[in-house]
């Protein structure tokens, strides 16, 4: 048999019982034992144990063939193998390798899973501290550039700024419009069965610039902009640039985790000032049509509902979000460790917690602000 | 038998840019051939067409006498895997430690047989004069010279009868890439294979390459022994194999072969 103008491999038993020889013939190679693995198994399982061997015929011989025969022969030359002087290469190889073993993972026991436990709570223990130490670096970092003006990273700011708040843009409007279209038609099928309609505006208002907007607008900025900037310094770190600019004398926290931080608390209330606007937008369109409530009308009784300081509340908490977003994005980043498996956990972690903490921080907003700008 | 390598006028033209004119060249069985040229004259991009990773602007390539991307998906997988290839940097998978790299070919060829699996990788790893100790490692806690040894084990693992080699030597300490070097020969000598590789190390080359190809302003300026290339006449090769510097790494690298 050939294929490709290679003879396939064979295996020819000869005699029987410990006259037994076994014939060997054409290319014990990987490339043409692999698709007939299981058969040529079986038949060598089949072969006793005391016959003998030749491989006079094999034409070619790989590690792989080579490494079949060994194990089915117990890790020795069997007594009487006729094997061509071409082919010792390869079993010397095999015999001088021994008996093979990668040391074995421990298997679980008992207390692991406490022990699982306790890391985690270390593990998280030294997130904090790490996060603070980046805070302290950060004020530290800050002290120093208001003695030395001329060191503000300006150029980053802007051009971070552009990347964090005019780019965000078109999502932001588009989500908080859809947002807008919703709440309001929802809250409108309930506030018709009351004949309630115009406390569409105070419901809209109060919703979307106090709570809504800036939670939003987080949510889809951390999703945007945090990841994006955890897998920028962590690429960084894995391709030493970070390093490289350590040695040129340049701290990364102010070149590079200062300009994002600064950026996202200055960019984040506009845009959660841009998003809500689209949301209420949203809403009044819906309003209009759903109870036939003039854009006119929506404008003018917006204020009368909805106090002036619930906007400084958004606005305030969006800088905030901002402000925490940035952190936890750059905190996870300057973790990621040279490999890629790193640097995917770390920037789903980047998400997962900075959405975590902006919910977190949201309520903390809720308790300490509730006498402040509510209708009594 | 059918050349394991062939290019058939393979020009490649980057932008407006030509970087290869009507390129010919054929690789027989068993030899050591080593591509050398100055920087940006397309060396790495025509290993590259070799494999597959760019396709030409103009021309064929033939790997074991049959074009490149001809054939069903089937040929194509098996033809791919008659070739190994070493990067530059080693290109290990780090997610996975060196065991899972060298095993994932294995794997993908279809052996299920983790005990046979084990076997093969340690043969291999030991191939590469690494021992079990590092089989568990991850591929970010290994020097420079390990990372190519386990990327060189990952690409013999399907017993590839071509070898191709993206400076091999590169990023070594001289007494590395000797040592290098000298693996690279003993599995050339041991198993039979077909070896191109790129390379700007003259050591590398005197001790490795038993034929050498120029690459000069887009061309093949010349393709033959090291002997037979030292007496082209040509400003380039004057200056790229004659100067001392060159002279020395040169006789360095037949003192090591």
């Amino acid at each position: 048999m050939v294929s490709g103008g290679r003879p396939l491999p064979t295996l020819h038993v000869e005699g029987g019982g410990a006259a037994a020889r076994v014939l060997l013939a054409g290319d014990w190679t990987l490339r043409f034992l692999g698709p007939r693995l299981d058969a040529l198994q079986g038949r060598l399982q089949a072969v006793g144990g005391e016959a003998g061997w030749d491989l006079s015929g094999v034409s070619r011989l790989d590690s792989f063939g080579a490494m079949l025969l060994w194990r089915h022969w117990g890790r020795r030359r069997p007594d009487g193998l006729v094997l061509p002087a071409e082919l010792e290469g390869v079993f010397g190889r095999l015999a001088e390798l021994g008996d093979t073993r990668v040391e074995a993972r421990a298997p679980y026991r008992l207390f692991d899973g406490t022990a699982q436990v306790g890391r985690m709570v270390f593990g998280f223990g030294r997130h904090l501290l790490q996060f603070v130490a980046l805070v302290g670096q950060l004020c530290l970092d800050l002290v120093y550039l208001l003695r030395y003006r001329g060191h503000w990273p300006l150029l980053e700011i802007s051009a971070n700024f552009y990347k964090v708040g005019v780019q965000a843009m078109p999502v932001t409007a588009l989500v908080g419009f859809l947002i807008g279209v919703v709440l309001s038609y929802l809250s409108a099928l309930q506030l018709q069965l009351f004949g309630a309609d115009v406390f569409i505006v105070n419901i809209l208002g109060f919703g979307i610039i106090r709570e809504l907007g800036p939670v939003l607008v987080a949510v889809l900025v951390a999703g945007r902009s945090g990841s994006a900037m955890t897998a920028q310094i962590g690429v960084m770190r894995v391709t030493e640039e970070i390093d490289a600019l350590t040695t040129m004398g340049i701290s990364r926290y102010v070149r590079l985790v200062l300009p994002k931080v600064v950026a996202l608390t200055l960019a984040m209330p506009l845009v959660t000032l841009w998003g809500s606007s689209m949301a209420l937008f949203g809403g009044m369109v819906s309003a209009n049509l759903q109870l036939g409530l003039s854009f006119d009308f929506f404008l003018n009784a917006l204020p009368r509902a909805v106090p002036a300081v619930n906007l400084l509340i958004g606005l305030s908490k969006g800088a905030v979000f901002g402000l925490l977003i940035a952190l936890v994005a750059c905190h996870f980043g300057l973790r990621v460790r040279p490999n890629t498996e790193s640097l995917s956990a770390n920037t789903t972690a980047s998400v997962v917690s900075s959405i975590t903490v902006v919910i977190l921080v949201d309520a903390v907003f809720a308790i300490a602000t509730r006498s402040i700008g509510l209708p009594r | 038998m059918a050349y394991p390598v062939e290019l058939c006028g393979v020009s490649t033209r980057f932008g407006q840019t030509w970087v290869h004119r009507r390129i010919d060249l054929a690789v027989a069985a068993g030899e050591v051939v080593a591509l050398v040229g100055g920087s940006g004259t397309g060396k790495t991009t025509l290993l590259r067409q070799m494999v597959g990773l760019l396709q030409p602007a103009e021309g064929e390539v033939r790997l074991f006498g049959e074009p490149l991307f001809g054939g069903s998906r089937a040929d194509q997988l098996a033809r791919r895997r008659r070739f190994g290839m070493l990067f530059q940097q080693g290109a290990l998978f780090s997610a996975l430690n060196v065991f899972a790299n060298v095993a994932f070919p294995l794997r993908e060829f279809g052996i299920r047989d983790e005990d046979m699996l084990r076997d093969l990788v340690l043969l291999k790893l030991a191939m590469v004069e690494l021992g079990p100790e590092v089989a568990l490692r991850m591929p970010a806690e290994l020097s420079g010279g390990m990372v190519k040894r386990v990327a060189l084990a990952r690409a013999l693992a399907l017993e590839p009868e071509l070898l191709l080699l993206d400076e091999p030597t590169a990023g070594l300490d001289p007494d590395r890439s000797a040592g290098f070097v000298r693996l690279i020969r003993g599995l050339h000598q041991a198993l039979g294979l077909t070896v191109i590789l790129v390379t700007h190390d003259l050591d590398t080359l005197a001790a490795l390459a038993t034929r050498v190809a120029v690459l000069s302003e887009g061309r093949i300026l010349a393709f033959g022994s090291l002997e037979e290339i030292m007496r082209v006449q040509d400003p380039f090769i004057e200056r790229f194999f004659h100067s001392e510097r060159s002279q020395a790494a040169l006789a360095r690298g037949r003192g090591l072969g």
